[in-house]
């Protein structure tokens, strides 16, 4: 069984008289373990089909499965259970809560967790993602106090604080500097690699998309291309990512 | 449970994010709280006043007048037979536990005289020392009331009140002299504080008190005096002398048919040897007259062996007018009061509303966030609400500190009366939560239905 299904998706907004249709009829599977770049010109639809993959939006038609759950039949409520359970989202815009500490932030999501989940646990399991992310000795600084990487690194963790098998990501490098967008990547390919997260980026970026093994090509609402990478960039030398490199803080 | 401890704490800290702007938020309920406090408390100290006041004029007093003799189809009045002893109004003290206090009254209506001047006060009473309680009236201008010893030995001492001094005395102090009454010689000891006109605008310092066995054994003779004059009375008339009873001798036509032996004998007039004109009571609060009443005529009927189904001899008055004054004039302040809780606390409810929505706004993308990462609508709608209640509380916290403060400093600074009231207290805690809740729901509601795609977009 795959874990995403997508069978002839399409999505059509409804802009006052006009139908505008964003996605006509994307037929997809992803499986446990991928690591899947999406890639597309702004307003190709790439956005909206990770909103119907990220269950955030239903689609107007088509069948969705989402290991194994038919999507289209959730409630809203629904929904955000099988987010908070199933999904991980970093954002292009980090998205921190401001002036909280960067583990009131990785802990965030577990306030709506279905789980039982002590504030003890929340609190280890949130720390243990923190040093993972190599930010141990910056739990407690606000993300006004850290650099770009830093923010986003937090945000990864909070993504992964409720062990989901899938990680969604939103350009996660769109506002990063090359260097730290290198770091970023190699800890998605790290974490899709040692922790078999299947990992779906949005980006529209080439560079990007090399990181991953396989990138869809989305264009006017459809797949054009679906091919897996041929010389993926990986970590070429694998360091650690809990070790921060002397690079990692002071640049934003 | 976890989930609503989760919820608080998560609230709290977004209160805390924005110190500045939850205190100016909650500054509106804390206002309206401490306002509807203060107010409560001045205004139920002035409330205390106004109606000890009036109850000072008597709102709270009965009047237990004897019942009603008739013969012949000629009704005497109110209290033409004499059916009240003072051992009626001792059992009324002793047995209604609503009655406060209570004195019988000797009423009598003659001449007073010290030395070359003389006057006729409007009112001579003998009674008890229990009296000057029942119409509050404890402050003594000069001098002391007399005792129960006094009552008890028909003493010849009395109290003046100001107007009898001012007329007798040229308002030099009486104390110690001797005014007389029918012949019998008063020692004054004591002078009433002034009282003023009543509500029928008769001069209340126009008394002379007295003990009732004085007044009643010494100078009335009887009680009658306060009788329907137009009608035979049969003791006061038996030795007058009338010139006129030749020319009109309207006392030899029977008009109506003599009672027989045997009418008499089925209707005898009870007669008691010290009876008294009228017992004034004091009910222990104005609200509970009806009960003192019920408790009084319960009593007197069964001291004056009165089947049930038959009329009473005595009846029971209260001061409708003045108590209808009280109770309208405390229903006026508590409304008064209420209206300008409502109205501070709306104010500070609607003061919420804003921030919150305020809050929503710039808040959007948290929401969003909060949504991406598996919240439900109920729980943004939760947090909201909850964060809402949170400074409605702590305002309502505050406001009752600065409350009391205000109004400790309004008594101690202003001398104004102020009573601590619990009630307003409750109230302004459970209003305040209530704001919260109604002013906080729609801005959460609004969260709660964001769409988390728009508001992850949100700029």
């Amino acid at each position: 069984m795959h874990l995403i299904e997508l069978h002839d998706i399409c999505k059509t907004y409804h802009i006052g008289q006009l139908d505008v249709p964003v996605l006509k009829g994307i037929t997809l599977t992803v499986d446990q373990g991928e690591m899947v770049a999406l890639m597309g010109a702004s307003g190709s639809g790439k956005t909206t089909l990770m909103n119907l993959l990220g269950c955030l939006d239903h689609p107007s038609s088509g069948e969705y499965r989402l290991d194994g759950t038919d999507i289209s039949a959730l409630t809203a409520d629904g929904r955000a259970l099988l987010r908070n359970s199933k999904i991980g989202f970093v954002f292009q815009t980090f998205n921190l809560l401001p002036r909280t500490s960067a583990l009131d932030n990785v802990i965030m999501p577990l306030t709506y967790t279905t789980e039982d989940v002590s504030d003890r646990e929340a609190r280890q399991r949130a720390t243990a993602l923190l040093q993972q992310v190599g930010l141990g000795e910056r739990m407690h600084h606000d993300p006004a106090q850290l650099s770009g990487g830093q923010q986003q690194r937090v945000a990864i963790a909070r993504a992964l604080v409720n062990r989901p098998s899938i990680l969604f990501a939103d350009e996660p490098t769109g506002n990063l500097d090359s260097h730290t967008s290198k770091e970023v990547l190699q800890m998605f390919q790290q974490l899709n690699r040692d922790a078999g997260i299947t990992i779906i980026l949005v980006t529209h970026d080439a560079d990007v998309a090399r990181h991953a093994r396989r990138v869809i090509r989305i264009s006017d609402g459809q797949i054009v291309d679906d091919a897996p990478v041929l010389e993926t960039v990986e970590a070429a030398a694998p360091q650690p990512v809990a070790a921060p490199g002397p690079a990692m803080g002071g640049m934003s | 449970m976890r989930k609503w401890y989760r919820t608080f704490r998560t609230a709290l800290r977004a209160l805390r994010r924005n110190v500045m702007r939850s205190i100016l938020t909650t500054l509106g309920i804390i206002i309206g709280v401490a306002a509807v406090i203060a107010m409560m408390e001045i205004g139920s100290g002035s409330s205390n006043a106004i109606q000890s006041t009036i109850a000072s004029m008597g709102a709270n007093n009965l009047l237990i007048m004897p019942g009603t003799a008739a013969s012949g189809g000629v009704s005497f009045g109110a209290g033409s037979i004499m059916t009240l002893t003072p051992e009626d109004c001792d059992a009324i003290i002793r047995e209604c536990p609503e009655v406060g206090t209570g004195a019988p009254v000797v009423r009598a209506r003659t001449q007073v005289v010290y030395g070359s001047h003389n006057w006729v006060p409007l009112y001579i009473y003998g009674t008890t020392a229990q009296f000057l309680g029942v119409r509050d009236w404890t402050t003594m201008a000069e001098g002391e009331p007399f005792t129960d010893r006094d009552v008890r030995n028909g003493s010849k001492v009395c109290l003046l009140g100001r107007t009898l001094v001012r007329e007798l005395f040229q308002n030099q102090s009486p104390i110690g002299k001797e005014v007389r009454v029918k012949n019998v010689s008063f020692k004054v000891v004591g002078v009433l504080a002034q009282k003023g006109a009543n509500m029928m605008g008769m001069d209340q310092d126009d008394i002379l008190l007295a003990p009732w066995t004085t007044i009643k054994y010494r100078v009335a003779g009887t009680s009658a005096t306060t009788a329907n004059q137009s009608a035979p009375s049969s003791t006061a008339a038996a030795g007058s002398v009338n010139s006129l009873n030749q020319l009109y001798p309207n006392s030899s036509v029977a008009l109506y048919p003599a009672p027989s032996s045997t009418q008499a004998a089925d209707t005898p007039l009870p007669v008691r040897f010290a009876n008294v004109d009228q017992i004034m009571a004091a009910a222990r609060n104005s609200e509970d007259m009806p009960v003192a009443i019920r408790q009084i005529t319960v009593l007197l009927r069964e001291r004056h062996r009165i089947r049930p189904g038959e009329p009473e001899d005595f009846t029971v008055r209260d001061m409708t007018e003045m108590t209808k004054a009280l109770s309208s004039t405390s229903v006026l302040m508590t409304n008064l009061l209420l209206c300008v809780a409502a109205i501070s606390l709306v104010v500070g409810g609607v003061g919420i509303m804003n921030i919150m929505l305020v809050s929503v706004t710039e808040r959007t993308r948290e929401i969003g966030l909060r949504m991406a990462v598996g919240a439900r609508g109920r729980d943004i709608l939760r947090q909201f609400l909850v964060e809402a209640v949170l400074l409605c509380l702590a305002g309502g916290a505050f406001g009752i500190v600065f409350g009391r403060l205000t109004s400790h400093l309004v008594s101690t600074l202003l001398h104004w009366p102020t009573a601590l009231s619990v009630a307003a207290i409750v109230a302004a805690v459970l209003v305040s939560a209530s704001v919260g809740i109604i002013f906080g729901f729609y801005p959460a509601w609004k969260a709660s239905r964001l769409d988390p795609i728009d508001a992850l977009r949100y700029e």
